[in-house]
């Protein structure tokens, strides 16, 4: 039961760290820091000119956050087979070995 | 953290490229070596690669108005020691500067030095220190995470600052101006990365425990665990 309290705390507290900001100041854009540090490269180094350019650039912002929800998706997915296929060879153990004997180790 | 294609001079972008390099490559040869010898490993690399994967694509809003993305390389660093990170972080970045354009190939090097090669150092640091003090596992695990994320864009303030001294103030000026960017924003998102990762960790403790155990993450305890109450 405390188990299920501590969890459902830290969950909250990443939610409400994440919205609080947009509750606090909800007409601030939330530019990225990664294009602001660029803006001021521009800013404080005028003469300075990008001598390389991506190769390849999402055409549309819609593009564009369909391919960061894809690295997402992929992340996630990947975590979440792994912790699943974790919690299943466990159940497995408990069922079918209740000493829960180590594997037996490499010779 | 990712420095945009093109926005550091020439000498600097390869510079950055030679003294990333061979982290990564020692990196791949760690995780080569890892699969190869502990195959029940595989699972939990791919969860460390996976963590850092979720977590670089959501940017997320600050109290500063400005909005940025955690990195997640902490938590590799705990369980694989930080050399595997250079790897999985630099895989990462590729796949955002040939995808997204986000980062670029001729800053990769730079971007991997601080995401892959100092966050994951610095965190692994953070972890056992806090463990040599008495701390126990999660908070070891919240200062890896949150350390590992602040260490990164403060290396990153520094590389932009050291490419593009201020006119008047020259490197401490402009160290200052980018760490103002970077520094404040990232404060609420390393915290939330360490409750991220602890919570990871309470379900990895639990259903990952002989893994973590030959990790050396977590002590084999002498008497076989009992069941816990759910």
């Amino acid at each position: 039961m405390r188990r299920h309290l501590i969890t459902a705390v830290l969950v909250l507290a990443v939610v409400a760290l994440f919205a609080a900001p947009l509750l606090i100041d909800p007409g601030s854009e939330f530019a990225g820091t990664d294009s602001q540090a660029t803006e001021l490269i521009e800013e404080s180094d005028p003469g300075y000119e990008p001598w390389f350019s991506s190769v390849f650039s999402p055409g549309s912002a819609e593009v564009e956050s369909g391919l960061f929800a894809l690295q997402a998706a992929l992340g996630g997915a990947v975590l979440g087979y792994v912790l699943g296929r974790l919690r299943g060879r466990r159940g497995a153990e408990r069922t079918t070995a209740p000493s829960s004997a180590p594997p037996p180790a490499e010779p | 953290m990712h420095i945009a294609e093109g926005m550091l001079p020439a000498p600097h972008a390869l510079g950055w490229t030679l003294a990333a390099a061979p982290f990564v490559v020692h990196g791949a040869r760690q995780v080569v070596k890892e699969v190869r010898e502990h195959p029940e490993s595989t699972l939990l690399l791919g969860a460390a690669g996976a963590f850092t994967f979720v977590l670089s694509a959501i940017k997320l809003p600050s109290v500063t108005g400005s909005s940025s993305h955690p990195t997640g390389t902490g938590l590799g660093a705990v369980l694989f020691r930080p050399p595997v990170m250079a790897l999985l972080g630099t895989v990462v970045l590729l796949f955002q500067a040939l995808l997204l354009a986000h980062g670029g190939l001729t800053t990769l090097g730079a971007n991997a030095f601080s995401m892959a090669v100092v966050g994951p150092w610095a965190g692994y640091a953070a972890y056992r220190l806090t463990r040599r003090l008495g701390g126990g596992l999660l908070p070891a695990v919240f200062a890896a995470m949150a350390v590992s994320d602040l260490a990164t864009y403060g290396t990153t303030a520094l590389q932009l600052a050291w490419a593009h001294p201020d006119a008047e103030s020259g490197f401490v000026g402009a160290a200052v101006k980018f760490l103002g960017v970077f520094a404040v924003t990232q404060v609420p998102l390393a915290i939330g990365e360490g409750f991220l990762g602890v919570l990871l960790f309470r379900v990895l403790t639990v259903n990952a425990r002989p893994e973590l155990e030959r990790l050396g993450v977590l002590t084999p305890e002498p008497v076989p665990d009992a069941e816990p109450q759910r």
